[in-house]
């Protein structure tokens, strides 16, 4: 619900404190044929293949977003530091309030954690476009790395503003009566209730070394879920597949929760409880 | 859960030159109008709606069009496909008396409604829209359950000579409908609906979009502000239509960019 201007307001609507749009790349991409997605047990794996109808086109659909009463993050992707900063500064002039950088996507090749797993480059990705926009910039970081840790020094070393943790988790279904993977991509992301401890085990650790915010995302569908995430020093969370679990009521649903479990526990305000488990 | 079934395809029946229909075994309960996304191994996973709901077996009947359905329509009985649903709305058949408007495959999703309105007793008049006579299918089928079926061609080979929704014009104005229900080219949809918000009759379209997720996570299918064609579609009301600027103006392609319907 990230792709078009329309589906992004619905969303505002029913809630969201604040919302990314889809990841946009220079030019217009149709990602990957169906099945892009399926359920499992236990979460959804995807391969969408970034689809995106290119930054030049994305224009149309952030205009309409301009007049909306929560900030708008636009999310885009590419393979190299002058890649990134042409698409954050288009974000920036499109008026996006912030932008994240995805650096974390398991199944598109040549991007996405292709880029993000090695430290270096995501420093100089980071820093070429922190001298390029003023709005803040946010790296989405993945669980796919031996070290998520050096990742997020890496980025916050480059300037970031704060950082997302984390994207889908690389993962494979093989249908055992088609006897072959499910997806068309083959490999795809996980995301959704299976990766929550994984999620929560990465914002832990990188809110051990690091001191710029970190955004949670993985797994949240209760508020409950949202207050592991800050209890292991998550900022805020990021929604995805509890639109698919609980409706598109879910932002309503989760900051109601989240609102419960601070009054059983004598909290006022997030800050009050944010990294709490770290002690 | 959202994960394909993979099914054993048990009959294929051609219908025209080009139109085939696929029965698998499938006892759940489907809704006329609610639709699954089958998956053609190595190929796509695509959006049919159901045309045919027998208590063991359900149906799909389709155009070969594209790669997807070019490769369903070689497919034989015992071959092997995905069906992940049933999903969406599908129809709300209500009232005494119903007029279906079809045009092309549309008639495929309607077919169903249909019987479900006759089993229901209520009255059941239909309007199919084809190029030619050669291209019309499920006449027979409709007949012998018991709709008033009337027929439009484009080259007039049969019946009507003209648009589909010139010949509804023509039916809506000398007799009165509780209900129009409608599947089938987008542009003789939006015909069809205008035509009932002026005479204030109750409407329902079902639309076809470019889906992927199919469960209402992707935004892909949205329409008419934000609305998930995958899961509060496919059927929408008229009242819901004549408020939505894409209805009849543009669909998305698979990189989300407005492509301007024709």
């Amino acid at each position: 619900m990230d792709e078009t201007a329309d589906a992004i307001k619905r969303v505002i609507q029913s809630g969201a404190g604040a919302v990314v749009t889809k990841s946009i790349g220079r030019e217009p991409r149709e990602g990957y044929p169906n099945p892009t997605v399926v359920e499992l047990p236990h979460g959804i794996l995807n391969a969408m293949g970034l689809p995106n109808p290119g930054v030049e086109a994305y224009v149309e659909e952030m205009k309409e977003l301009t007049n909306v009463d929560v900030p708008v993050i636009g999310s885009v992707f590419s393979d190299s530091e002058k890649g990134f900063s042409f698409l954050a500064k288009k974000m920036e002039l499109y008026g996006a309030d912030a932008v994240e950088l995805n650096l974390s996507c398991p199944h598109a090749h040549g991007y996405g954690f292709e880029v993000g797993s090695q430290p270096d480059l995501v420093e100089n990705i980071v820093k070429t476009v922190k001298e390029t926009v003023k709005i803040p910039v946010f790296a989405k970081l993945s669980s796919n790395v031996t070290s998520i840790v050096e990742i997020g020094k890496a980025a916050e070393e480059g300037g970031a503003d704060g950082v997302v943790a984390i994207n889908s988790v690389k993962a494979l279904k093989i249908d055992v009566d088609l006897k072959k993977p499910i997806l068309y991509n083959k490999i795809g992301g996980y995301s959704g209730r299976g990766i929550k401890p994984i999620g929560v085990r990465c914002v832990y650790e990188l809110a051990k070394e690091i001191s710029i915010p970190i955004i949670g995302a993985g797994g949240v569908e209760k508020g409950e879920d949202a207050v592991e995430y800050i209890l292991a020093g998550a900022s805020a969370v990021e929604i995805g597949a509890g639109v698919y679990y609980r409706g598109l009521t879910v932002f309503k649903k989760v900051c109601k929760e989240i609102t419960e479990w601070m009054k059983r526990n004598g909290y006022n305000a997030v800050d009050e409880f944010k990294g709490v488990a770290l002690r | 859960m959202m994960y394909p079934r993979v099914v054993r395809i048990h009959k294929v029946v051609e219908e025209t030159k080009d139109v085939k229909t696929v029965f698998f075994p499938f006892d759940e309960r489907v809704e006329p109008g609610q639709f699954f996304m089958v998956l053609i191994p190595d190929v796509d996973e695509i959006p049919m709606s159901v045309s045919y709901l027998l208590d063991e077996s359900k149906g799909f009947t389709f155009k070969r069009v594209g790669d997807a359905t070019n490769k369903l329509f070689e497919k034989k009985a015992g071959d092997l496909i995905g069906v992940r649903g049933p999903l969406g709305n599908g129809f709300n058949i209500h009232g005494e008396k119903i007029l279906f408007v079809a045009g092309g495959t549309g008639v495929a999703s309607v077919a169903p409604a249909v019987e479900k309105a006759l089993s229901q007793n209520r009255e059941t008049v239909v309007a199919l829209g084809a190029k030619n006579r050669e291209e019309l299918f499920f006449v027979e089928r409709l007949k012998e359950r018991g709709a008033e079926v009337h027929v439009a061609t484009d080259d007039g080979s049969i019946g009507y000579h003209g648009l589909v929704s010139d010949l509804m014009l023509e039916l809506v104005e000398g007799d009165s409908f509780d209900l129009v229900v409608t599947c089938g080219p987008e542009q003789m949809m939006k015909k069809v609906v205008e035509v009932c918000s002026k005479k204030g009759l109750d409407v329902q379209a079902s639309l076809e979009r470019h889906i992927k997720c199919g469960m209402g996570v992707c935004g892909q299918c949205c329409v008419c502000g934000g609305l998930r064609v995958c899961v509060d579609g496919p059927v929408f009301d008229g009242e819901t239509l004549s408020k939505c600027r894409d209805f009849g103006l543009f669909k998305r392609d698979a990189s989300g960019k407005k492509v301007y319907i024709h």
